[in-house]
């Protein structure tokens, strides 16, 4: 399977060539050759890990890696179990110890570094203190993204949780009840750049001479207005893009809170309508009121998301057009610009802007446990 | 958290349908309420709709005009998926390949792990077990571009970039916290009665947590197991961060973003891109569907 540039270089002299051995036959065994061939093992392992080429060597890599995973964990856990009564830290280590390591190899140890970072320069070589920052806050090109993420988080998760209210509402105990909710909740499943092709196509703009191919500006044209380079009119070209989001997080939405709907006593609603309440009025003083706290939970969530949005940004405009978001401006100046500092000062903005909205979140999802 | 099944059987509580028949036709009856319903759910269908009519619309159509004529004038083929799979220029086979490696590890190595912290966390008792279960539930909140770039330099100290291994561990590091708080709150669900008979009759934390909490926990697995694949199967920005460029092990997202940038005007080829990047997790999720709701549910409002 390996291909022959991969095969060990013949070893200074081969014990598998006895013809060879004459020249100094004393030598073969020594432990050069021992160290020279679990090097070549080694070696070989290791490429077997890293390279993969062929879909064929890829999959069986995919296989290799999970059984080798599992055989290390269950070796561990046999080990551990070994002993009549082994100690209850070796137990709890060999249970919540990789977990641990992992967290904090992957999160904390680099939340730290990226800190640190962002008070350095763009090479990270230069201590800067509070300039990045004072950029991030003060350039135009910078307020703008600001004022985009502002935007974002405003508007997504109240229009998102408002449709998928209203569409829960309405479906809720209808025949077609599982159907309609599968339509709504299906963008959930795809990916958010699949989801970006899918509007861009709807966007899709062509010279007012041609027949156009993306369906807004057909319709605009058969109402006889001209068609519109949607992605290109700044400002407003940010709420084209803010759809698409809320296209994808009204399912999450209409989700939560038709399981809370579903949750409201039934004598409650009995009595509400021996009291007359019906239509609007019972959706307007029962239902709202008793799904609050799920209401409040859906919202949080949604802007937690939201403010992390970075793929429908990149794939529909790559952030230009006045319409990039933090999460985007932070891949570009890190990447593209290899501005380090302030790649590292974006990030730790998004990380405190999104620590309110979790402390909320968090305790309105102790409120909503209390209720049930 | 089953969702109720419609009474059909032959002796309802008549009290019970005769609300619900009520309850329809109330609704059924008011025009605008399911007009509303209607618009709803046509504007969450025509955008997929119309891309996934272009994809099978001849190149030439597409370019012509919008996907709507199709009515008029019915014409497909299936070249543009071929073109896209294996043409020379966009490859998505390979790429397709690239998504499914990534995943599948992806996906065991965070829930194996997890599922043992989430046990230690719920029913061993050790010392500082609290505030570390406070601390990993609290690092959820870290987002991910935090992490991004000291992993990418630590990655290339170890030699590890252009494999796959930055990506599968990444992901699995970035599930952990979720995972862990989620099976945990299952495992503490289980009634303490079983797992102290069990202790009662000589099992050890590893037997127990085989014997006993696995299988029960088996919908719960599998409900974590469907955000994470969906999540790592769509992810771009990791994707983008750690296999960008090395089209070895960029995953179908990676490469379709690029298209969109490169060749954003030929539909034809996107079109099919996009739908053979959704098509498994769409079936995946239609499978599914049932952990998928109950696995949201618990996560974002039992807490």
């Amino acid at each position: 399977m390996r291909n022959s540039a991969m095969r060990p270089r013949a070893p200074p002299l081969s014990p598998f060539r006895p013809d060879a051995w004459h020249h100094n036959s004393e030598v073969w065994v020594s432990w050069d050759y021992v160290g020279y061939y679990i090097g070549w093992l080694f070696g070989e392992i290791r490429t077997f890990l890293l390279v993969a080429n062929t879909p064929g060597q890829k999959i069986v890599l995919a296989i290799v890696v999970i059984a080798l995973f599992v055989g290390v964990m269950a070796l561990l856990l046999w080990l551990v179990d070994r002993p009549r009564n082994p100690r209850g830290w070796l137990v709890a280590s060999v249970f919540a110890g990789p977990a641990l390591l992992l967290i904090g190899f992957g999160l904390v140890y680099p939340a730290l570094r990226t800190t640190y970072s962002s008070f350095y320069d763009r090479t990270s070589a230069n201590f800067v203190g509070w300039d990045n920052y004072v950029r991030a806050f003060s350039e135009s090109e910078f307020q703008i993204v600001l004022r985009n993420t502002a935007l974002w988080v405003f508007i997504v998760p109240i229009v998102a949780t408002a449709i998928g209210l209203v569409y829960a509402v309405l479906v809720d105990r209808t025949r077609f009840e599982k159907f309609a909710k599968t339509l709504v909740f299906m963008p959930m499943a795809i990916s958010m750049v699949g989801a970006s092709i899918i509007w861009k196509f709807v966007y899709d703009h062509r010279q007012a001479s041609s027949p156009q191919t993306g369906l807004i500006n057909q319709v605009l044209v058969w109402i006889g207005l001209e068609p519109q380079q949607f992605l290109l009119m700044q400002p407003w070209n940010n709420l084209f893009l803010i759809a698409v989001m809320i296209w994808i997080q009204t399912g999450f939405a209409m989700t939560i809170l038709s399981a809370s709907i579903r949750a409201i006593p039934d004598d409650i609603i009995e009595a509400a309508r021996l009291d007359g309440l019906s239509g609007v009025s019972m959706f307007r003083y029962i239902t709202v009121p008793s799904i609050r706290p799920a209401l409040i939970v859906v919202v949080t969530t949604i802007a937690m998301a939201t403010l992390k949005v970075f793929d429908i940004v990149r794939t529909m405009t790559a952030g230009n057009f006045g319409t990039s978001v933090v999460a985007n401006e932070f891949y570009t100046q890190s990447f593209r610009y290899n501005d380090k500092g302030l790649g590292a000062t974006l990030a730790v903005i998004l990380f405190v802007l999104v620590i309110p909205l979790v402390i909320y979140n968090v305790r309105q999802m102790r409120k909503v446990e209390e209720i049930r | 958290m089953t969702t109720s099944t419609p009474p059909v059987s032959a002796t309802p509580v008549r009290a019970d349908v005769s609300s619900r028949a009520h309850k329809l036709r109330k609704q059924l009856s008011n025009p605008w309420a399911s007009l509303a319903a209607i618009v709803i759910a046509l504007l969450w269908t025509i955008p997929t709709i119309g891309l996934l009519i272009t994809s099978f619309r001849p190149e030439a159509d597409i370019r012509r005009n919008g996907w709507w004529n199709v009515f008029g004038d019915p014409n497909f083929t299936l070249a543009n998926y071929e073109q896209a799979m294996f043409g020379s220029q966009t490859s998505l086979a390979t790429y397709f390949v690239n998504t499914l490696v990534i995943t599948l590890p992806a996906v065991v190595i965070p829930i194996s792990i997890a599922l043992l912290a989430a046990y230690a966390f719920a029913w061993i008792d050790f010392r500082g077990r609290d505030f570390l279960f406070v601390a990993v539930f609290a690092l959820q909140i870290v987002p991910i571009q935090v992490t991004l770039i000291p992993l990418l330099s630590q990655y290339n100290v170890w030699g590890l970039s252009g494999s796959f291994w930055p990506v599968w561990l990444s992901h699995s590091m970035f599930a952990l916290p979720l995972a862990i708080f989620l099976l945990h709150n299952f495992m503490k669900d289980v009634p303490p009665s079983l797992i102290e008979a069990a202790r009662v009759d000589g099992a050890g934390h590893v037997k127990i947590f085989f014997r006993v909490l696995l299988p029960l926990l088996v919908p719960a697995i599998a409900s974590f197991a469907i955000f994470q694949f969906l999540w790592v199967w769509n992810d771009l920005l990791v994707a983008l961060t750690f296999a960008g460029g090395r089209p070895n092990v960029a995953p179908l997202t990676v490469r379709i973003a690029e298209m969109v940038g490169t060749r954003g005007s030929d539909w034809f080829l996107l079109s099919a891109g996009a739908f053979i990047s959704m098509i498994v997790p769409v079936i995946v999720f239609l499978g599914l569907q049932r952990y998928f709701v109950r696995g949201l549910l618990a996560g974002s409002v039992k807490g």
